[in-house]
């Protein structure tokens, strides 16, 4: 007996640990429905690398910045004069899709929806990953200490990125949408479809659970649906990037996520949501427009100066502005119009930003123009808007297809109507999350 | 114990070397290659084909030629990838387990000094891994794998050749016994 054991001692002891291995497995496999536990050596093992991670990155980001910010700055007045054309266009953008917002907060108002805002995010950089092509985790260099916590949404501004899988006290393992064992309720952005995200053994990323008799285009957007609880809803995913037959009556829809997810540096892990139900208070702030129709007729309590105009509350009027041809026009004259609504003065947008479809080059010349149909009445009249138009000089404000041009000291004033009964036309949002 | 510089395919035990390491070595170079395996895919995701923690284990049960040390070797690196991964712990456990046992046990029959065994039998332990790995994650975490053999034979390569440069840079931290 004791030769014998010694004869095959190796493979004895090999199938022992092999045993020892499979147990383990199977004992995970089991409890993988239920237990979250994290194990010890994942500890250990997240313990003893990521520290090495967290300095590399930290050796790499400090001589990328160092680089970066003193060195290497070619091209970045151009960068800024690109990013600056692009506030503009985005200024129009979001007047628009404000305007949509608020609409959509109406009719959430109506049926009694609820709705989910992040409200709080915690910034987190990439550190590591899995390195195994089969698990597509990554490893951020925020945890437990962080106020991180198990599936919690990690997202980028790009989109969804994945969730927060294993917590450690200052790192946590965030389980990408492309790693199979992950799932995302999505919803396809034009025919309202709803699947499930996946990702595949090859890390792909699929979207099952739609019949083949559907109509699916390649291109398509898709976003979440906010049906797992974890992502919320109306954040993008990706597009369609294929469509084809699959199997058992469910099209085979690869997706292209909307993040580059090999090629993260930093994320953004939704750590506090809120779901409320909409209020019709929400619907029927005052706009900016409003608060200043409201207070134009208060002005003729004082008498007025020779120079009075300078005193509407619209900064824009104050300084001589110019046509096309330059030309300095009286001060007299402001740029603040009549809004078609409330039939008080607002301000014109921005000229020198052209509609988004107009084809006006941002930095061609002064033009004049009218508010595009998108911005009327959405509330862009804040107070930075009318600072963005008092810095733009160069450019004259024409007026709204009905509007009038205002002089707020000489005419009668207009009660303003009240809030609620006029226009119902939403405002950009200023301090709600959407 | 006579040492050949003359390469040879099959020889008896008593003309092979036994080579150990120094603690920091035996320590440290696994851990690097974990290390490395988790921090440069992220940069380089094409790099996550390369297996340097398999490599190692292959190393160093070769170098070793002692299939208990081999094996025990391969358990701990494989299950400290998995515990790095989002899988069930014991899939890279079991696979290298395997694979430490195999070339340890190789490694006692054959002379493994040369660069074309390395190559050879790297290669053949990249794919014994796969076929483990692949069937225990099928067979028991119901995973969906699929394997693709040109995948497979042209990653192996991509390691072996990896390994051949690898190994003979590891070489220079052998003890003789």
């Amino acid at each position: 007996m004791e030769s014998v054991l010694g004869r095959y001692r190796n493979l004895i002891i090999l199938v022992g640990v092999l045993f020892l291995q499979v147990l383990g497995l199977a004992v995970q496999v089991k409890r993988s429905a239920d237990a979250e536990s994290t194990r010890l050596i994942r500890i250990w093992a997240v313990s003893t690398i990521t520290p090495l991670e967290r300095v590399l990155v930290w050796g790499q980001k400090g001589t990328g910045n160092l680089w970066h910010n003193y060195f290497y700055l070619r091209g970045v007045r151009a960068e800024n004069r690109e990013l600056k054309e692009q506030i503009e266009r985005m200024r129009l953008e979001q007047a628009r899709l404000s305007e949509d917002a608020a609409q959509a907060r109406r009719l959430q108002a109506l049926l009694a929806f609820k709705e989910q805002f992040v409200l709080k995010t915690v910034a987190a950089q990439v550190i590591g990953s899995s390195g195994s092509d089969s698990s597509r985790i990554l490893y951020i260099d925020k945890g437990e200490n962080d106020g991180l916590a198990r599936d919690m949404a990690v997202v980028t501004a790009d989109g969804i990125v994945g969730k927060v899988l294993q917590v450690f006290p200052s790192v946590s393992q965030v389980l990408l949408i492309n790693d199979q064992s992950s799932g995302v309720g999505a919803i396809l952005e034009k025919s309202r479809l709803q699947g499930v995200l996946k990702g595949t053994a090859n890390g792909e990323v699929v979207l099952e659970r739609l019949m083949s008799d559907e109509q699916v285009e390649a291109g398509e957007a898709i976003l979440t649906s906010g049906g797992d609880q974890i992502f919320p809803k109306g954040l993008p995913v990706g597009t369609v990037a294929h469509v084809g037959g699959g199997k058992e009556l469910f099209l085979n829809v690869r997706v292209r996520p909307a993040t580059n997810l090999s090629k993260l540096e930093e994320v953004l892990v939704v750590t506090q949501k809120q779901e409320r139900q909409v209020t019709a208070q929400d619907t029927v702030r005052m706009r900016a427009a409003d608060i200043l129709a409201q207070r134009l007729p208060s002005v003729p309590e004082k008498p007025a100066e020779p120079n009075a105009t300078s005193g509407s509350p619209a900064g824009p009027v104050n300084g001589p502005t110019r046509d096309v041809s330059g030309t300095a026009k009286p001060q007299s004259k402001p740029s603040i119009v009549r809004s078609p609504q409330s039939g008080f003065a607002t301000k014109a947008q921005n000229p020198s930003t052209p509609k988004p479809d107009d084809g006006v080059p941002l930095t061609g010349p002064a033009v004049e123009s009218s508010v595009p149909a998108g911005s009327q009445g959405s509330g862009i009249t804040d107070t930075s808007a009318a600072r963005h138009e008092a810095s733009a000089p160069s450019v004259v404000s024409k007026p709204v297809a009905e509007a009038k041009p205002v002089k707020p000291q000489t005419k009668a004033p207009v009660p303003p109507k009240p809030p609620a009964q006029s226009n119902p036309q939403p405002q950009a949002s200023e301090d709600g999350p959407h | 114990m006579v040492h050949t510089s003359v390469p040879i395919t099959y020889t008896s035990g008593e003309q092979l070397e036994v080579y150990r390491f120094s603690v920091p070595v035996t320590v440290g170079v696994p851990l690097l290659a974990l290390f490395l395996q988790a921090f440069l895919p992220r940069h380089f995701p094409r790099l996550a084909y390369i297996d340097l923690p398999l490599l190692v284990t292959v190393y160093f049960a070769m170098a070793r030629r002692n299939p208990i040390s081999g094996l025990l070797t391969g358990a701990v690196i494989g299950l400290v990838q998995d515990s790095l991964g989002g899988h069930p712990i014991g899939l890279y456990g079991i696979a290298k387990t395997v694979v430490g046992f195999g070339a340890s046990s190789l490694g006692v029959k054959l002379d493994v000094e040369n660069a074309g065994a390395r190559l050879l039998l790297t290669l053949g332990f990249y794919l014994l891994h796969g076929v483990v790995y692949f069937t225990v994650a099928r067979g028991m975490v119901n995973m969906n794998l699929n394997w693709n053999w040109g995948w497979s034979v042209l990653a192996g390569l991509a390691n072996a050749m990896l390994g051949v440069v690898l190994f003979w840079f590891l070489d220079k931290f052998k003890q003789r016994t």
